[in-house]
This record gives structure tokens, sequence and C-alpha cells, in this order.
């Protein structure tokens, strides 16, 4: 799982009001290099929850990979859009959980998949 | 040069997990065939709803590996061993999708809303008991209630909140679904529709319909039907009827 898709999940358990973002317990990281494309990173950027992705970065050991807050104007620094890159697509959490940021509910991630099928009473 | 698609023997098997079928090919043709419009259409991110086994997405991901790094892959499916081969068969193929277990979308749509370009679905289509519908392991991936429809209903509206402005969507219908129908659902959102494959097969009449924004069609000349007039829709649905009501006289 990218921090690109936990920028993307939320938890959805019946009677969670906002349930963005999930809280990140990463087991097992790795780093695989994906060319970088500025076009991407330029057009998701508008979409990405900046607080998020720094939280997620900070979750998988990369504390001082991004800067607290970020603007459009960044987007011209090949500095920025590197650790841009590598926080929202060459990070995986391999093994781990992600957390229900209301309920404290627990989504197994195994083998690089987060698990957010629910129990029949979450639904 | 390598392949376009995802190669069979490639293709990660599960005794849960739904093999790639007639169906699975009929959608992969279809989407190879409109190959060339994906490719200048330029999605930014694509998605599988109920990828299985991966034939689908891994087959989509390679076929729009020119884009590289401009386009990323999501993929869903309710049965956690299916996002397990889908993993397996994407690696196969040294390609790369996100993977989530999902009812359909769910975790994913609110935030993924407007955002993806491409959704792609071969959904539970066939006609059961309603009780088989959502079961756990393979019986989800074909069971789809009455008429078929039961998953296909769900899926539709889930579909028209993550498609872009510029977004298409490619769904496989049996005759027993519909299909004519399921154009007028859509077509109650704003979207034009074709089928872009027809087969019938031995078991079941296949369509591939593809959809997209009414207000995009007009652009895009290549959607566009050349009689113009009330729209694309429209003016296509004369064919279409005489279409379906052909293939449901060929079968009885």
């Amino acid at each position: 799982m990218r921090l690109l898709t936990h920028n993307m999940l939320s938890s959805n358990i019946r009677g969670v009001v906002n349930g963005f973002p999930l809280g990140i317990e990463a087991e097992k990281v790795v780093e695989r290099e994906v060319e970088l494309s500025a076009e991407f990173l330029r057009g998701v950027f508008p979409k990405i929850e900046w607080g998020a992705l720094v939280a997620g970065a900070r979750a998988l050991g990369h504390p001082d990979l991004l800067p607290g807050e970020a603007d459009a104007s960044m987007l011209a620094s090949d500095d920025f859009l590197r650790r841009f890159h590598r926080a929202l697509l060459q990070l995986h959490v391999e093994e781990g959980a992600l957390v229900c940021p209301e309920t404290g509910r627990r989504f197994p991630i195994n083998k690089g998949i987060p698990n957010m099928l629910l129990h029949e009473d979450e639904v | 040069m390598s392949s376009k698609i995802a190669q069979i023997p490639l293709v990660s098997g599960h005794p849960e997990v739904y093999e790639p079928c007639d169906d699975s090919f009929a959608l992969v043709d279809a989407l190879l065939a409109d190959r060339s419009s994906l490719l200048e259409h330029q999605p930014r991110l694509c998605m599988e709803i109920g990828c299985g086994s991966g034939y689908v997405i891994t087959s989509l991901a390679l076929m729009l590996s020119p884009l590289g790094s401009q386009v990323h892959f999501f993929a869903t499916d309710i049965n956690l061993h299916a996002a397990e081969a889908t993993r397996a068969t994407l690696e196969a193929h040294d390609v790369h999708s996100e993977i989530v277990a999902a009812d359909i979308a769910s975790g994913l749509q609110r935030r993924l809303a407007g955002m993806v370009d491409v959704v792609v679905v071969n959904p539970p289509y066939v006609p059961t008991p309603e009780e088989e519908v959502g079961c756990e392991g393979i019986t989800a991936s074909w069971a789809g209630g009455e008429d078929g429809r039961k998953v296909i209903d769900k899926i539709l509206p889930v579909a028209d909140k993550l498609l872009s402005d510029k977004g298409w969507l490619y769904m496989v219908a049996l005759t027993a679904n519909n299909p004519s129908d399921i154009c007028l659902v859509m077509r109650e959102k704003g979207y034009a529709s074709r089928i872009i494959l027809q087969r019938s097969t031995e078991e079941e009449s296949l369509h591939v319909i593809k959809f997209w924004r009414e207000s995009v069609a007009d652009v895009n000349g290549r959607q566009s039907v050349a009689s113009g007039g009330t729209g694309s829709w429209f003016s296509q649905l004369p064919f279409m009827s005489s279409l379906w009501q052909r293939n449901e006289s060929s079968r009885t």
C-alpha cells in the first residue's frame, strides 16, 4: 500500500463521521523505485491532503522527507517533486494496519493489501 | 516486444477465485480494441472494481505502459483471496496496481470521487437467488441476484461518483441484465453509451458497454455518432434495441 492509497482511504464504518486520515501502524515498509512523472505529481497534488501525507511518511519512518506544509508553487522545485514522489509512490506498507481515527478499529494490511471489508454489524 | 495483455500461464489461481473466462476475455479484447483511444485519453488514475484473478487490471496496465508513471492503478475485490491473486498476477507481469480488499469501492469512494479517469468492471451478472449475492468466496464473483442486476445496480452510482469529468466506464453485461436499461440508468446520470463488443458464447450473450459523460462526447469525434441530432445515445437506441431483440429471439 502506497501513501497515495492511504491518502484516498477513509474509515467506512457505519456511524463514523470523519474517518480520515487513518492512522498507520507500519510493521514492514519497502521502497520500490518508480519513474518520476512531474505531470502526474502536478495533476494529483491538489487532491492530496498534505497533512495526512506528512503523517503517513512519518509513520513509515521518514519524518524529515516532506515539509510540514506545501503549496502549488513548490511544484516548480525538482527537490520538492522528488520528495513528494518518493513519499506518495515509492514507499509501500507491506505489513501492518490502518486505524480508524474515530473508533480505533484496525484494518489489517497483509502483503501490501489493506483489508477494508467490514463485519455485518459495521455496515 | 512484450505482450500487451496478461499471459494466462502467469495468471495466479486459487480455488476461491474466478479464473479468466469468456467474459474476462471479452472485456480485455474490448479494451485492447480501444487501446489507442485510451492512450490518447491519457488517464491519470484507472480502477478496476472486482479484480478477481487480476487478469483484466494487469492487461490494462500492460496496455497503458507507454504512458509510464503518468498513470496509476487501483483494484478492489470483496474476496481477499482474489486481492492476493491479483497481486501475484501483477507481479508476474512486472506491473503495479494498488489493491484494496473492499466491497465495490467502500473506503475509497469518498476521497477518490471525481478523480478516476477509467473504471473497468466485469460484475457478478449471473441471475441467481438473492441470497447468493455477496456470499463469501467465489460465489461473489458471479452471483448477481434478480436479473443479475443486484450488484450492477450498486456499482453504477459508485462508478458515477468516482469518474472524473472525462471519465470512461467499461462494463460487461449479459442480455439477461437488460443492457438498454443499464444505459438508461446511466443516461439519467448524464452518460452516453455504446456497445463496443458483442459476443455470443454457448452459454451467454456478452456485451461490453462503454460509458462517457455526454458533454465530453461532443469534443471527442471518435465517440460521436455521425448522425448527431438529439445526441449520440438516442441516435443509437433503435439500433441497440433491435440488436438485443435479435439476441433474445436467437436464444429462445
